[in-house]
């Protein structure tokens, strides 16, 4: 196995083991239920007509003939929904405007990229609706569309938003303009500080949007029934968010909506806003039916949110000794139709992993003629490191310093302060480096021609949120136990694990559901790497509560003070060497006296950070400027390793949707704006057949932040691929890649440009 | 997807009645993995598709003196799971194997990948390079055409309204020959091909010179293209990295690509010398009895 | 509308008879007709093999089928794998691997992994990436899912009474 775990002993006895998942058989046998497979009676079908402009007002819609063909039950445009407000909606991992996702979900005045969703049509089957839709007349004022961040900066650029004025240094200002915000972080003393450097490095760099390439398209099914209730069926990150924007939208209380998540076959971030269920809502309004739509995989691409692409300029300066002695950084993120890239993020993690004396990060949220970008796995933080990795690797090479020693010496641990003000708790930022310095990956030379090896490493926040479960103790000595947090990866396992260890009882003994926003508390969006975190703590919690009530029980039962009564090992210990296994006590006390329900819940301010260091070796061809990945090894800081094989595949999944990000994947505009490649096909997503294994090293610096150590695990295994390829590419064959992706056409121009 | 009606006929006069009468809108379909998902996009819009599989003709897979017939309609997968195909017309089963993932070579046939016309299409250029004929039913009976002037556009070919690809006729193969097929693409599969060459080289008794050649690109011009001045640069000249080379240059001044989101113009022309090198190597390795 | 054809088939072992139109796909009828929800649509345009099926002993993506041309066809989906109630030894594998995360590829890389196993029953690593590269997986870089196959191989050979 290459799969490694430098777990020193496990001092728990479900955490760190590897049970079968509990939702396992029905996802290989193909009973579990995704979105797309529920069926409803008197279901009706729902297709979106959606722009073919990237830029224009809309000046009438005409739909009467689409609603004249048979089996067609209604047509929603954007004024069926009432007014928004110019407010914003906090949705846990993110926040967004409600006029701006009004106008996102049906276009208002303006479409604002290709596939901007117009209308929507119910019918009785999907064929007829595109029928239908292709009835319906747009009449379109086509104007010039704006693709990237530096050229939407540009003062007479195309302006996207007649009410989207810049946000400059925190002051309101009265410049229209695509530029949505500029921030500053500041630290030191910027100037002195690349005073005092030997070698100073600035360079400029462009990434590609990319998009999270779940394969399960979105979906969204919906009933309105007569007493105004609601109830929505859908593939979501979060159910609580889903019933917030669906309520929002509609103007009807969040009480009046019921989500039901489905089980969810991908996210990465792209399934928190909602993009199909309020329309499927609208239409069942209109029709009394239940009302499904299912996005194709071109609506996937064009019409969801894809995260930024980027213009990045780093600086940095670093003494004789390799000490970083000042950084800068410029970063402008295409925010996409509507304000709100990751930039904010992404500024913050770009020299997250390093002790920066002297720092300043200027971001920029641009609107462009994309789709309304969102978050994917860290947002905002891989275009980020891909600019400081790379930078810190020529540093390096004109220091003649190994970049492994440059990173031990100038990596951020417990007490460093960040560019933008937080200082670290403990970390594990120095343990990922020296997990891949005592790797055998790294320890074996690297020989070939045309090979070479690149470090580099990442940063992600995590996040706490607020997360809820309730656990019911069955006759049996089972504990039937409700979470809010949709699983995309086997969470409910993981949760479950903490829950059992906390009683002291065996994981198969739990039965975790994910609950629907009626039957749980609310919990926050299944993102920021946050579920194993936050809802494994309000499953401890609940845990716990339940541990209080069997004490007692416990103590009735002996007739002894519930002080002398311990719940511990699985069981209760009382006075006189009295002793109750869980299960025994259950059955001792559940002909008598009322259930037991734990409830727990949770909003944990700290999460811990969490710290990668990837090692990648490549062969590039330098006739074709193809990219050969030999070997991968990862290593990360997770905290506590709840389910060790869940966080291997976090890793393993991340790092290669982090190698797809760098070596082929990008969304490719033509002039009109566009995207030419809205197909699997094109958009190139690794193939099993791209890639080696990829070795997996857990690091386990516990997150004093945790009952268990948890750190979220998720997101920042995607961060250090780009950076980490650029750099073995320059080892390779001496070309220094700045932009991505670093597909065989770029990486051929550079090869043939330095023949020159 | 739009509508459509079906008709399975079983025999080539039926099959051609039936797109006869429809005037154009009817479509011809072998293994649908092409023609399906274009109708389902809307770049096709038959009223008619007539399914191909059911008549005996066009599955065959039939050696004779002169060399193997192929059903237009017979699957990818049949053709490199025969050791004898592989063995003779190796170029075409290099393609064959890399057409689509393995669930795509299930259905899709050589005939439907010329018959499509897709300027990368991946069998095309092998079909070339081993100078396959293509007989063609149609209103007013058969009639055989070099597959060299088979396409002739983007999706174009010489294909009149009731006209249907039955069959290709590969001749046989000359003593010391080899044959060949590579594309580049960014993945290692499930990739529309950048550039691809096909190349089928015979060389004498000793196995030191060219004896005669024909190389075929894909991907590099509207359709796929006969490199005659590449051929030229290796008939009677010896095997030799400089002679190879020189057909590399030749194949690369006629490609006349485009920029796209596959590639650029000038990766495509620096590739298509890089890769018509390779794969004449490689026909030659064949050529002298090597894999 | 053309006329609806009835077609008749055996899927996973069973006589099915079902009525469909001539444009609706394999993936539509066992999805939206036959209730087989197993099959997953990814794409519909070939790229993703989420929706892989035996075709007469044959793997394909089912969107890329028309369903009138399955008459008389043998059809075997994920719903026909476990027998009896005794999973696969690649279900099995998939589980103990932790092959899966979000588990919307699973059953198109079962299906998939099991004809390349009835094809070649001792594939190599490189054997089994290259006949599972039709298929995506977003989730799992690969790494467990090829693992999971390997160690399915492994007991299927070393059990005679396995089924492929």
């Amino acid at each position: 196995m290459s799969t490694t775990e430098a777990t020193p002993g496990n001092k728990y006895t479900v955490i760190g083991t590897r049970p079968i998942r509990h939702d396992g058989v029905d996802k290989v046998t193909g009973r579990a239920k995704y979105g797309g497979d529920i069926r409803l009676t008197g279901m009706l079908y729902g297709v979106m007509l959606r722009s073919p402009h990237a830029h224009a007002n809309i000046k009438s819609i005409d739909y009467s003939a689409a609603l004249k063909l048979p089996g067609v039950h209604a047509v929603a445009v954007c004024d069926d929904f009432p007014d928004a407000e110019n407010k914003i909606a906090e949705l846990g991992e993110g926040a967004v405007n409600l006029q701006h996702l009004r106008h996102n979900t049906l276009a208002g005045p303006k479409v604002l990229y290709r596939g901007h969703a117009v209308a929507a049509v119910a019918a009785d089957t999907i064929n007829i609706a595109e029928e239908a839709c292709k009835l319906i007349k747009v009449d379109y004022e086509v104007l010039k569309p704006v693709l990237t961040a530096p050229e939407a900066m540009k003062p007479d650029a195309p302006l996207l938003h007649s009410n989207v004025f810049t946000n400059s240094l925190g002051e309101e200002t009265k410049t229209l303009s695509n530029v949505a915000k500029h921030f500053r972080f500041e630290t030191g003393d910027l100037a002195a500080g690349f005073k005092a450097a030997k070698v100073i490095v600035e360079r400029e760099f462009n990434t590609a949007t990319v998009h999270q390439g779940y394969i399960e398209p979105h979906n969204g099914t919906a009933m309105w029934n007569s007493d105004g209730n609601v109830t929505v069926w859908c593939s979501t990150q979060g159910s609580f968010t889903a019933r917030q924007q669906v309520a929002e939208l509609c103007h009807i209380p969040v009480g009046k909506v019921k989500v039901i998540p489905m089980e969810i076959g991908g996210g990465f971030g792209g399934k928190v806003s909602v993009y199909l269920e309020p329309v499927a809502a609208i239409l069942s309004r209109k029709t009394g039916r239940p009302v499904k739509i299912i996005m194709n995989r071109a609506d996937c691409f064009e019409g969801t949110g894809p995260t930024p692409g980027s213009y990045i300029r780093v600086k940095m300066g670093a003494d004789a000794n390799g000490k970083i002695t000042a950084a800068e950084a410029y970063m402008a993120y295409e925010a996409g139709a509507y304000p709100g890239s990751p930039i904010g993020a992404g500024a913050m993690c770009v020299f997250a992993c390093y002790d920066i004396p002297n720092g300043k990060v200027d971001g920029f949220d641009v609107c462009v003629n994309k789709p309304r970008t969102n978050a994917y796995r860290a947002p905002g933080a891989t275009n980020a490191a891909m600019a400081t990795e790379t930078v810190i690797d020529e540093i390096c090479e004109k220091l003649k310093i190994c970049p492994m020693e440059f990173r031990l010496k100038n990596g951020v641990k417990e007490g460093s302060r960040r560019v933008d003000g937080p200082v670290y708790p403990r970390i594990g930022m120095i343990e990922s480096l020296e997990a891949i310095q005592n790797s055998d990956h790294w320890k074996t030379p690297l020989t070939g021609k045309n090979r070479g090896r690149g470090i580099a490493s990442g940063f992600w926040f995590n996040c706490g949120l607020k997360s809820a479960a309730t656990a019911t103790v069955n006759f049996d000595g089972s504990v039937a136990l409700v979470e809010g947090s949709t699983d995309i990866g086997g969470s409910r396992t993981g949760i479950a694990m903490q829950f059992a260890e906390t009683l002291g009882i065996s994981v198969d003994q739990i039965i975790p559901t994910v609950g629907d926003t009626d039957s749980v508390g609310y919990t926050d969006v299944t993102g920021g790497s946050r579920v194993t975190f936050a809802t494994g703590w309000a499953a401890y919690e609940a845990a716990r509560d339940i541990a209080r009530q069997m004490t007692q029980r416990a103590a009735d039962l002996w007739e002894v003070p519930a002080d002398q009564v311990k719940y511990e090992n699985g069981g209760v210990s009382g006075p006189d060497g009295k002793r109750l296994s869980f299960k025994d006590l259950v059955l001792a006390i559940s002909k008598h006296g009322e259930p037991i329900v734990g409830r727990g819940s949770a909003d944990p301010q700290c999460p811990g950070g969490a710290f990668a260091t990837h090692c990648v070796d490549v062969e590039v061809d330098p006739d074709t400027g193809k990219v050969t990945i030999l070997r991968y090894t990862a290593s990360q800081d997770v905290g506590t390793a709840i389910h060790p094989a869940y966080v291997e595949g976090q890793i393993q999944g991340g790092a290669v949707q982090g190698i797809g990000w760098g070596l082929n994947e990008e969304y490719f505009y033509d002039q009109s704006g566009v995207m030419r490649n809205s197909t699997f096909l094109d958009y190139r997503m690794p193939t099993c057949l791209d890639l080696p294994m990829i070795e997996a090293i857990i690091v386990e610096v516990p997150n004093p932040g945790h009952p268990y150590g948890v750190r979220g695990v998720g997101e920042v295994p995607i961060v250090p691929p780009p950076a980490a390829l650029a750099n073995a590419i320059y080892n390779a064959i001496g070309v220094r890649m700045t932009q991505l992706p670093m597909s065989p056409p770029r990486v051929l121009h550079e090869i043939l440009a330095k023949a020159k | 997807m739009r509508d459509f009606d079906y008709a399975a006929p079983t025999t080539v006069a039926e099959a051609v009645q039936l797109l006869q009468s429809h005037k154009g809108a009817a479509r011809p379909m072998a293994g649908g993995t092409d023609l399906i998902d274009q109708v389902r996009v809307g770049r096709l819009t038959p009223d008619l598709v007539v399914d191909i599989k059911k008549i005996p003709e066009l599955t065959v897979l039939e050696w004779s003196a002169n060399g193997l017939r192929i059903g237009a309609a017979v699957p990818c997968y049949r053709l490199y799971h025969d050791p004898k195909v592989t063995a003779a017309y190796t170029a075409l089963t290099d393609s064959a194997a890399i057409i689509g993932g393995i669930q795509i070579q299930s259905r899709a046939s050589i005939g439907g990948n010329l018959c499509n016309s897709g300027p990368a299409a991946d069998s095309t250029p092998s079909l070339i390079a081993l100078g396959a004929i293509v007989v063609i039913a149609g209103p007013q009976g058969t009639r055989e055409v070099s597959v060299d002037t088979f396409c002739t556009g983007p999706g174009k070919n010489i294909l009149e309204p009731g006209e249907f690809v039955v069959e290709l006729k590969l001749p046989a193969r000359a003593a010391k020959s080899g044959s060949a097929y590579q594309r580049f693409i960014p993945r290692n599969e499930m990739d529309i091909a950048v550039v691809g060459v096909g190349v089928s080289v015979t060389l004498d008794a000793a196995g030191q010179n060219f004896v005669a050649a024909k190389i075929a690109l894909g991907a590099v011009a509207a359709k796929p293209l006969v490199a005659e001045a590449a051929a030229k640069a290796l008939i009677g000249q010896p095997v030799s990295e400089a002679t190879i080379q020189k057909a590399g240059e030749a194949a690369r001044a006629i490609a006349t690509p485009i920029d796209d989101m596959r590639g650029t113009i000038e990766f495509r022309k620096h590739v298509t010398g890089i890769l018509t090198a390779r794969v004449i190597q490689q026909a030659v390795e064949r050529a002298r009895g090597g894999k | 509308m053309a006329k609806k054809r009835i077609v008749s088939t055996t899927i996973n072992g069973t006589q099915r008879d079902f009525l469909c139109e001539p444009r609706q796909t394999l993936l539509e009828v066992l999805r939206d007709t036959l209730d087989m929800t197993g099959t997953k649509e990814g794409c519909s345009n070939g790229n993703c093999g989420a929706c892989t099926v035996q075709l007469n002993g044959r793997p394909v993506v089912s969107c890329l089928v028309l369903a009138v041309e399955v008459d008389g066809a043998t059809v075997e989906t994920i719903e026909g794998v476990a027998c009896n109630g005794t999973l696969h030894p690649l279900q099995d594998a998939f589980l103990n691997n932790a092959a899966l995360q979000c588990g919307i590829c699973t059953p198109g890389f079962i299906m998939q992994s099991k004809s390349l196993l009835a094809e070649n029953p001792n594939p190599s690593e490189h054997d089994i990436r290259f006949y599972l590269a039709g298929n995506l997986c977003r989730c799992t870089g690969y790494d467990k899912i090829v693992r999971a196959v390997q160690d399915a191989a492994g007991k299927m050979s070393s059990c005679c009474e396995a089924k492929v």
